[in-house]
């Protein structure tokens, strides 16, 4: 035996004893290592710097000073932006959830051309900044709309007879343009896998399809119904942009007042009293969420979406499908071409200039943002995001999932608060907590993707659990019984049926990170601008050139996003069939 | 399957993590040059080739740390001055001054190139801030409108409350938008707080006259405006450079700007911006080479067409565009910083109960 073979053999056991003892840790110790991750990751970017801000905030010289929280209630004001911020996001979630329905179900249920392609634009609203929607709406219902002259012209009026801007319309029409995807997906993608027999079954016994509907799927459908009218309802408790923008200044919800008090007042004892307010009632709200979900929840038999989906025959179904689907282009998709539209528009006709000069660097500034850098900065973050969102996500889906685990009630909430807590509160936390090694990240890009996956991680864990829950224990068992390792059943059982919602869970973190702004233009950041920001520091100046940059930028952005969309979703579990 | 999504995660994870670490990767080394941090609002912007002149003449690194708007940034500089983000900070208005002074955070340095800027724009006695340029916040009116009409354009902030003018003006909310409190402080100062008519009779009298209130510059000009936007109103509170940038920003299409500005007596406000080095930078000497550079004819000089303001420094010739177009309130209105620290969440107060309410 040579030098060389010896060397080798060492190596090898080297290699084996490694090999073993690795084996052991990640057997013996890993579940519990990996079940902590997501607990680690809240507690260092999400309740740190939310202390250190509140204790900077309430307690400056070390002890409580509660001049503040008595200034909350010395007054109506308060107390009179809660009321609105509660009401809004209410009838908003309401108005979303019933119109969403029959879109989840046609989604759900049939098959018809162009089908993959829609449901990736209508999540296109989602992604866009406020400020160019409210330019889309105004296009479209503004005083000098079509829609309004056409009115004016039909009936011989002498103001234009729309008039939603400044009104509690507007907030409620964009809050339904914006979240009609979150219902539509996750409702949608759990409904797909529901087992149609059931519903069949029903009518067969007399039930009429209403009656059937109402008593035998909704109750089915309602873990993921609740999950979706939650983050829906989060996502307009703490609405900032569209109500400070299309509701106009006589419309204030908590998170615009934090807002308000933070930036402009510097009153940040006031600002923390109203985020700590914010964030006790999502907390509350949460609460009882959990509650009502781990009632509805139940084992079901779900089943690949190749048996529950059918192509529309009779002329009940094309109307049913056709009609939701005009209904989706006239709400979410004219808006996104009024902006393409406008793009293209020069002031003397349609051509490129906007775009072509999205390329050059006219006045040779430092600020100059390539469109190609733009993008490949948001994809990165948004790349990252959705890698972190995913591990994040999967792990506490799980650690909730276990209903016997006392740990679970407590742990939901806890997961959803960050989609309520106010954006600018945090970003101030980063600023003062994350000021020293070994998390001197005040800077660094990576706290653009850790932003993002605060919020983006909920949705995960949203989408994923009520399937999670939904798995039948007899399969796990008799694969079990069967002999396959606890890896071997996660991986046959569990991975197939939940990869749809992984998928789902995948393209909101991908769009939350692509249109995320709020967050990040209040956190300083290196120069690595993404698309939004590109956008923003467009409409920052007059001219009619740069406002259609800001239009072109914006149509890029919805092409890359849907396009986005698209090549996510054709990664399917392809060996077992789409589920 | 599985190896194939755990692949795509992983390089899903990696290609990011490249991408976000890259800036990250170029630490430097003693010889190499230094880095010197500047953070400002969102709005700061700068040629490449006037910080290149800067960055070649003194062996360094000029990093920009873009923090938010004017309001957002300057908090951001005094909630971390235990532990300084930057070594410069540029975008401290004359709005905020006082807040910036009092926190404390910047350490007093006279640069030279000083005895160019007029003494109306020095605001700090003790030359912790030191002025860099100045824009006027003025009313515009689209012109077109009023030619079609046959009306005559507002000259005077009294005009405003003519009934012909009934629902054609779009302000900003003091609360949330730098131009909006501007032109509030205008009126303070126009109209003053006591006697028979004060600011606040003038803002009834424009609530009666249909005024429209947006959350920002951004809506009211993009949104509200009937030249540059989808809107109906053709007299929006904007800067006095926005028709010269109208006609820049034209594409050649327009050889006159679309607007003029309503520059009578005390309708404008002077918003002047400062720059000051932040205390506790390990960069001192090259924090002041930098600011001497500011107010040197060179970036002065690139300051217009790069942010639409007026340099501070009297030698720095114009460019065409504002030569032709810009132009410059004789008597703008005059509120000092002491006053709008003292007064700022009163006056917001009170506007807001009488406009919104």
């Amino acid at each position: 035996m040579n030098e060389w073979m010896n060397g080798r053999m060492m190596n090898d056991k080297h290699l084996l004893f490694a090999y073993s003892h690795i084996r052991t840790f990640t057997i013996r110790y890993s579940p519990f290592a990996i079940r902590l991750l997501p607990l680690v990751f809240l507690a260092v970017f999400f309740f740190y710097p939310l202390l250190a801000i509140f204790r900077l905030s309430l307690a400056p010289q070390g002890h409580l000073d509660l001049a503040a929280p008595a200034k909350l209630v010395s007054t109506t004001y308060y107390a009179r932006t809660l009321w609105f911020t509660t009401w809004q996001a209410t009838v908003s979630t309401l108005l979303t959830v019933i119109l969403a329905m029959p879109g989840a179900y046609i989604f759900a249920r049939y098959r018809f051309p162009g089908k993959s392609l829609l449901q990736a634009l209508t999540t296109v609203p989602f992604v866009m900044p406020t400020i160019v929607v409210a330019a889309a709406f105004n296009a479209l219902l503004g005083p000098r709309s079509h829609l309004n002259l056409a009115l004016m012209a039909l009936f011989g009026l002498q103001r234009p007879p729309i008039n939603l801007q400044h009104t509690i319309w507007i907030i409620l029409l964009a809050h339904v343009f914006y979240n009609y995807t979150v219902v539509l997906r996750i409702v949608g993608g759990f409904w797909a896998n529901l087992n149609p027999r059931l519903e069949e079954a029903a009518r067969l016994l007399g039930a009429d399809s209403w009656r059937a509907f109402w008593q035998v799927t909704l109750p089915l459908l309602a873990p993921a119904l609740v999950a979706a009218a939650l983050l829906v309802f989060i996502f307009c408790f703490t609405s900032f942009g569209v109500v400070l923008i299309l509701g106009g200044p006589r419309f204030a919800t908590l998170e615009v007042e934090i807002y308000r008090q933070t930036v402009h007042l510097f009153n940040l004892p006031l600002a923390a009293t109203l985020s700590l307010a914010q964030i006790t009632l999502t907390l509350a709200m949460t609460s009882v969420y959990t509650r009502l979900q781990a009632r509805t929840a139940r084992p079901l038999q779900l089943r690949p979406q190749q048996t529950t989906q059918r192509w529309p025959t009779t002329w009940r179904d094309r109307a049913l499908v056709g009609g939701n689907v005009v209904f989706m282009v006239v709400l979410l998709l004219t808006p996104l071409l009024a902006l393409a539209e406008r793009s293209l528009w020069t002031g003397r006709g349609y051509a490129l200039t906007n775009y072509s000069e999205l390329f050059v660097n006219r006045r040779g500034s430092v600020f100059f943002v390539p469109p190609v850098e733009a993008v490949r900065n948001s994809l990165a973050f948004a790349a990252l995001t959705v890698g972190l969102a995913l591990v994040l996500g999967v792990i506490g889906a799980y650690l909730l999932a276990d209903r016997k685990s006392r740990l679970s009630r407590w742990l939901d909430p806890i997961f959803m608060l960050p989609l309520g807590t106010s954006a600018v509160t945090l970003g101030f936390g980063y600023i003062i907590a994350l000021d020293r090694p070994p998390l001197n990240l005040r800077t660094s890009p990576l706290l653009i993707p850790i932003a993002h996956t605060l919020v983006a991680f909920p949705f995960v864990v949203r989408a994923v659990l009520p399937v999670l829950r939904g798995i039948h224990p007899h399969l796990r068992e008799s694969a079990s019984v069967l002999g396959a390792s606890p890896a071997r059943v996660w991986r046959e059982i569990d991975l197939p049926i939940v990869s749809r919602a992984l998928l789902v869970g995948a393209v909101f973190a991908f769009t939350i990170s692509m249109g995320e702004f709020g967050a990040t233009s209040l956190i300083a950041r290196p120069q690595m601008p993404t698309m939004p920001i590109a956008i923003y520091r467009f409409l920052g100046q007059p001219g009619a050139l740069n406002y259609g940059q800001a239009l072109a930028m914006s149509t890029l952005l919805m092409l890359v996003c849907a396009m986005g969309f698209l090549s996510i979703e054709r990664f399917r579990y392809g060996e077992v069939g789409e589920f | 399957m599985k190896k194939q999504l755990c692949l795509l995660l992983a390089f899903v994870i990696l290609t990011g993590l490249a991408t976000a670490c890259r800036p990250a990767a170029a630490t430097p080394t003693p010889a190499g040059p230094r880095t010197l941090v500047l953070m400002s609002h969102d709005s700061f912007a700068v040629s490449e080739d006037v910080i290149a002149e800067f960055e070649e003449a003194h062996n360094a690194k000029v990093q920009f740390l873009p923090s938010g708007d004017a309001g957002a940034a300057l908090n951001q500089a005094i909630l971390s001055k235990a532990n300084p983000l930057a070594d410069v900070f540029f975008g401290v208005d004359n709005t905020f001054l006082s807040r910036a002074l009092q926190a404390g955070i910047f350490e007093p340095y006279k640069p030279r190139g000083l005895e160019n800027v007029p003494d109306e724009l020095k605001l700090d006695p003790e030359y912790r801030l030191v002025p860099v340029d100045y824009g006027d916040v003025c009313l515009n009116y689209d012109k077109s409108y009023f030619e079609e009409k046959g009306l005559t354009p507002p000259q005077t902030l009294e005009d405003l409350t003519r009934p012909e003018l009934k629902g054609l003006t779009v302000v900003e909310n003091p609360a949330t938008s730098s131009p909006g409190l501007c032109f509030l402080l205008a009126t303070v100062g126009h109209f003053g707080e006591s006697g028979d008519y004060t600011y606040l009779d003038f803002w009834r009298d424009m609530r009666a006259n249909d005024v429209l209130v947006t959350e920002g510059w951004e809506d009211a000009y993009w949104g509200q405006s009937t030249w540059a936007g989808e809107g109906n109103r053709p007299i929006v509170v904007s800067y006095a450079t926005s028709p010269a940038a109208e006609v820049y920003f034209s594409e050649g299409a327009l050889e006159e700007p679309p607007t003029g500005n309503v520059l009578g007596d005390g309708a404008c406000f002077r918003q002047i911006e400062f720059v000051g080095i932040l205390k506790g930078t390990k960069n001192r000497d090259l924090a002041e080479a930098f600011i001497d550079f500011m107010l040197s004819e060179h970036f002065q000089e690139d300051i217009p067409l790069q942010m639409w303001v007026f340099p501070a420094n009297e030698k720095a010739a114009l460019p065409q565009v504002f030569l032709d177009f810009a132009e410059i309130p004789e008597r703008p209105a005059v509120v000092s910083p002491e006053a709008i620290a003292k007064n700022r969440e009163a006056w917001i107060e009170a506007w807001t109960e009488v406009v919104l309410r």
